[in-house]
């Protein structure tokens, strides 16, 4: 199906009400997998951080992570979901390559946390809650790359090469109930779902939940019910949905498509898709002759868990602020409005302004630097505002250095950039770049008579009364000090000098 | 040297500390035994000759050191092809690993070499564990010392034949339905099956996860519970482990009774099936109990009727899933690679290939129990069974201290004669299979020979979970009354090879 | 409990990897209908309100602390490998997801 077959967003809600489904698998950020003592860590040569459990070697057993469940029972608690008093692994049978084990060790009808909700916050300040099926807690699998076919593709490869580092690590995975209701809205609602979801993650210190680096995967299940009717249509399941931006334009495509399908007199095949970034839409998956049977049953290498109450009420001590409550709370000290704070959201920068803050610069300052020039510079490379090598206390220096007049906004940027490029903290760069505002008088005074013995003409004209070309004055003293100087105080002097009143 | 081979794992131990035999010496006679019979009894897969010296003469050089030595230290042992051992070959008795060496040791292994015991190599199994003759194995069965052309039971035959041949005093099995006792029973030899969770399951290559257990099997009640000792106890590695202390299993063999004991007999363990020569072995070691001071009690546990069924239906599907595993991607047999097939075929293939036909009828039925449809009717109602066998076993265990019957309805049965019947093999694991699903401990060891064919029978005896101790005490005490009465230990009557 | 056919044979063979021959198809298909036909007694217990027992021990709350062990090497780990490239392991083109 091409872009072209579909129908118009607003023609396929006229006739159509979307149902959506969400489920999302968050890595976590725990020291070593799952099941075994091998290390997550990022960056390890291939196969380094693998053990016969984790490579599913004959005669290995696992063991459960305690701070794994300890994570799930946190994101449970934080989803207002009930925590099981006591619940099972259990093994999902099919083979992949990817898959040491040919099985998966999930869980299955005894999920850790299940029946919660989110409320999520749309642009416009409405709040709309979703409803949490489950939590449970599974395994990933290892990472294959593919050789021989077209830009790494598994179509047309040749053979494939398997990195088994990644197999193991502890995946958290969170499914909604049917999402009803959100109507026209429902693109924005899973977008706001998955963000909201993202922050309460990293709230919760259990996953960084980058979403660019897979620590965060969704897949959007959508069908569409004619207007007015009950029974929900047949589903499609598009999977890794990878970013908060394709997980909207996923759900929107999935709509117009099933729309032109259904309104064709067609119908719906539930399969999998596949969502692509470079042009939005999706594709269907390999069509399996036989549905899935995965043959699920209790783990035998593992015993129930069972979490006492009292260890779950003292992790419901440890809970933070929930985002949500926290961002109104920042949004009313920090005096943005909700559209500035959805962008601060969606700009990654909620923690990085309280941290700047934290280290002494103003919120207004913070937010400048954060949403302007950094943002800017994230945006140009690529990269998560919070991976810029550039740390809430470096920006907060250059704030306060701006705020002391050490610097103008100019310099400060100029501070940044050599942070950025890694030539030291602010001061530092300040003093190797000699990028201090020129304060001292007689040299700047010096630098004025220059300008006006060098620009005799322009300085007739200001004496004329003409005060506005001060401005090409300013702009050559501010040249001949490479930018350091205060231009504020700069034109004082050349109109004070010319006898000319400001 | 003959002498020497025929020394139980105890003495060999006490004459090694004391220095009247070196650990070399004695693994070089069992090497040359091994040399000189196995050819005819295939009790090995691999000798591992180098190896095994290697540590006799480690234990050697301890000793000349004055350091303290463990109670088996120097004694060799017979290790069932099932665990991993680091740099040696472990085949499961199947041609899908063959040539795999793992890179690490199973517990059981890590524990055999830190109590410095000898392995002289790895024992023949039926491929995977799965059979009662050892007629699986891909790599050509094993002969019953006591006859050649009759199984030596299964799936351990290797180690069972191994210590009935005198290639080894000790010998480590697995046992998930039977087998470790079953091939105690039809080769004259002590075996044992721990509580499920006494000894770590890390490294032993998985049957049926549920039901497997590791367990010591020798040709004395004293030597097996010296090897239960240095096998059992907490392993972090394996979160079905027991963390408890292991029950006193030295001492209790040690001081052998059964007086004031009350010793269950129960009625589902007779009938049609039982050969008269085996029943009749068992009904004179029940006599010899209650000669012995023992209390005999009838018991009636109707759920095991059912134990078969269930265990035919657990069995398969665990093992259906573990042995998922072996798909042709990281280690083993690949076949059909020839650039064109799928990894998908290939692993199709390669399974085809690899498995025997017991494993990939196993595979299949635990496959059909696992199916959406059918999975509450098979597999759900199999631990339904479960559950009333437990409950039938804890209600004996009300009313007696240990439950004994026959380990095996019939002597060992000649090579062949079963191969492509299951259902008939299935029956030869009737009495041991029960005490799997519920988990508890039991032993076989020997009580005698048929009068019709001269082979030997096995008594099993059952105790309550983490009660192991239970099952030396009394066997201690009925081997001790068996000797005596017959002047010699049993093996002694075995043709010599 | 209705007698397996030789299809089911074929799909169960499917579901588990298996490239069965046509000889084998037949032959399965006996045999596992003879086991079912015998092993199908436990559905006797069906209705019964009995709880299921997955596991005889009656074990909960195993866990390990979250401390790194040390891994196998990458050698070690590809030691078995019917292939390798790149220090990963080498496997058949994979049809599959994408
Ligand atoms: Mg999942
Ligand atoms: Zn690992």
């Amino acid at each position: 199906m091409t872009v072209t077959d579909l129908v118009s967003y607003e023609d396929a809600l006229a006739a159509y009400d979307p149902v959506m489904g969400l489920e999302v698998h968050v890595e976590l950020g725990t020291k070593t997998k799952m099941f075994c003592g091998c290390s997550t860590a990022l960056g390890a040569d291939a196969n380094a951080q693998t053990c016969p459990t984790c490579l599913g070697l004959p005669g290995s057993l696992p063991v459960v992570n305690a701070t794994g469940v300890e994570s799930a029972i946190k994101i449970g608690l934080a989803l207002n979901c009930t925590i099981a008093d006591w619940c099972r692994f259990a093994r999902k049978n099919y083979f992949y390559p990817d898959m040491p084990k040919n099985f998966q060790t999930s869980q299955y009808d005894e999920p850790i946390a299940f029946d919660g909700y989110l409320d999520v916050q749309l642009e416009d300040g409405e709040v709309f809650r979703v409803h949490i099926e489950r939590a449970h807690m599974e395994e990933d699998t290892g990472k294959s790359t593919h050789v021989g076919g077209a830009t790494g593709r598994i179509h047309g490869a040749r053979h494939s090469l398997l990195d088994y580092n990644r197999a193991g690590i502890p995946l958290i995975e969170i499914v909604t109930k049917p999402i009803e209701g959100a109507g026209e809205r429902a693109p924005e609602v899973a977008k706001a779902y998955v963000a909201e979801l993202r922050e309460l993650i990293k709230a919760l210190g259990v996953s960084e939940a980058r979403m660019e680096q897979g620590q965060m995967r969704c897949d959007v299940n959508l069908s569409l019910r004619p207007n007015g009717t009950e029974k929900f249509g047949t589903r499609s399941e598009t999977k890794n949905v990878n970013s908060l931006r394709s997980v909207e334009r996923a759900a929107r495509f999935e709509i117009q498509r099933h729309a032109a399908v259904l309104s064709s007199g067609g119908k719906i095949v539930q399969e999998t898709r596949h969502f692509h970034e470079e042009d939005g839409s999706t594709t269907p998956g390999r069509i399996k002759e036989e549905a899935e049977d995965y043959r699920y049953f209790p783990e035998p290498d593992l015993v129930p868990v069972a979490p006492s109450r009292e260890w779950v009420e003292e992790l419901r001590a440890t809970l933070p602020e929930l985002p949500r409550v926290r961002r109104n709370r920042l949004r009313e000290e920090w005096g943005v409005s909700e559209h500035d704070m959805q962008s601060i959201l969606n700009a990654g920068a909620v923690d990085l302004i309280v941290a700047t803050v934290e280290a002494g610069a103003d919120a207004a300052a913070a937010r400048k630097w954060w949403m302007g020039e950094l943002a800017r510079r994230a945006n140009e490379d690529g990269v998560e505002l919070a991976a810029l090598p550039i740390t809430p206390v470096q920006v907060a220096r250059v704030a306060e250095l701006v705020a002391k007049g050490d610097l103008n906004d100019k310099l400060a940027r100029q501070v940044i950039e050599g942070v950025l490029a890694g030539e030291g903290d602010p001061d530092t760069v300040v003093e190797k770049r000699g990028l201090k505002v020129v304060s001292d008088e007689g040299a700047l005074g010096t630098a004025v008579d220059e300008a006006i013995a060098a620009n005799a003409a322009i300085a007739d004209k200001i004496r004329g009364g003409k005060v506005a070309a001060a401005g090409a004055l300013v702009g050559a003293v501010m040249k001949a000090t490479r930018g350091q100087a205060d231009a504020a105080r700069v034109r004082e002097l050349i109109l004070e000098k010319l006898g000319v009143e400001g | 040297m003959a002498d020497l081979i025929k020394l139980t794992a105890a003495e060999i131990a006490d004459k090694i500390a004391s220095g009247e035999l070196t650990a070399v010496e004695v693994t070089e006679a069992h090497l040359a035994r091994i040399e000189a019979v196995d050819e005819k009894v295939h009790a090995f897969l691999h000798i591992d000759r180098e190896g095994a010296l290697a540590q006799a003469r480690a234990v050697d050089e301890k000793r000349a050191r004055g350091e303290e030595l463990g109670p088996l230290a120097g004694v060799p042992l017979a290790l069932k092809d099932i665990f991993t051992t680091e740099g040696v070959p472990t085949t499961v008795g199947s041609k899908i690993l063959e040539g795999w060496i793992p890179p690490y040791d199973a517990t059981v292994t890590k524990k055999l070499k830190a109590a410095d015991v000898v392995i002289l190599g790895k024992t023949n199994m039926d491929e995977f564990a799965m059979g009662s003759s050892t007629e699986n194995s891909a790599y050509g069965p094993t002969g019953n010392p006591w006859d050649l052309t009759k199984i030596p039971g299964g799936s351990g035959g290797g180690s069972s034949a191994a210590l009935a041949s005198f290639e080894a005093p000790l010998a480590i099995g697995t046992d998930t339905g039977g087998s470790i006792r079953q091939p105690a029973a039809v080769t004259g030899t002590v075996g044992v099956k721990p509580t499920y969770g006494g000894v770590s399951r890390y490294g032993m290559v998985a049957f049926s996860s549920s039901l497997d257990q590791g367990g010591p099997c020798a040709r004395t009640v004293l030597d097996a519970a010296l090897l239960h000792e240095v096998i059992a106890g907490h392993d972090p590695m394996d979160s079905t482990s027991i963390d408890a202390p292991v029950p006193p299993v030295v001492e209790a063999a040690r001081n052998g009774s059964v007086e004031g004991m009350r010793v269950g007999v129960v009625k589902q363990f007779r009938g049609e099936g039982y050969q008269a020569g085996v029943l009749q072995r068992f009904d004179e070691s029940v006599a010899l109990m209650k000669e012995l001071g023992a209390e005999i009690v009838e018991l009636d546990c109707p759920s095991f009727d059912l134990a078969l069924a269930a265990y035919y239906l657990i069995a398969p599907s665990e093992c259906s899933s573990n042995l998922a595993r072996f798909d042709a991607m990281r280690y083993g047999l690949r076949v059909g690679d020839d650039g064109t097939k799928s990894a998908e075929d290939v692993t199709a293939l390669t399974r085809e290939a690899g498995f025997g036909p017991e494993v990939k009828r196993r595979i299949m039925l635990g496959t059909y129990a696992l199916s959406s449809g059918y999975y509450d009717a098979y597999y759900g109602s199999a631990q339904k069974v479960r559950t009333l066998i437990t409950r039938d076993f804890e209600k004996a265990f009300e009313q007696v201290d240990v439950i004994v019957s026959p380990t095996t309805p019939t002597t060992a049965f000649p090579i062949g004669e079963r191969a492509d019947d299951p259902m008939a093999m299935y029956l030869a694991d009737v009495c041991t299979l029960p005490v799997n699903l519920a988990g508890n401990a039991a032993m076989s060891l020997p009580c005698g020979l048929a009068p019709e064919d001269g082979l030997p029978v096995g008594l099993q005896i059952v105790a309550p979970a983490m009660k192991d101790d239970r099952l030396y005490k009394v066997g201690a005490a009925v081997e001790a009354a068996f000797t005596a009465k017959w002047g010699h230990p049993l093996l002694e009557e075995a043709p010599s090879l | 409990m209705p007698g397996i056919t030789r299809e089911e044979v074929a799909h169960l063979a499917r579901l588990a990897r298996l490239e069965l021959k046509d000889e084998e198809l037949d032959h399965f298909a006996t045999q596992l209908d003879d086991i079912i036909g015998a092993v199908a007694r436990v559905s006797e217990v069906a209705d019964q309100d009995v709880p299921p027992t997955s596991h005889p021990l009656p074990l909960t709350n195993v866990m390990r602390p979250d401390e790194v062990r040390p891994s196998l090497t990458p050698e070690q780990a590809l030691s078995g490998a019917p292939a390798q490239e790149q220090q990963r392991f080498k496997v058949p083109q994979i049809l599959g997801e994408e």
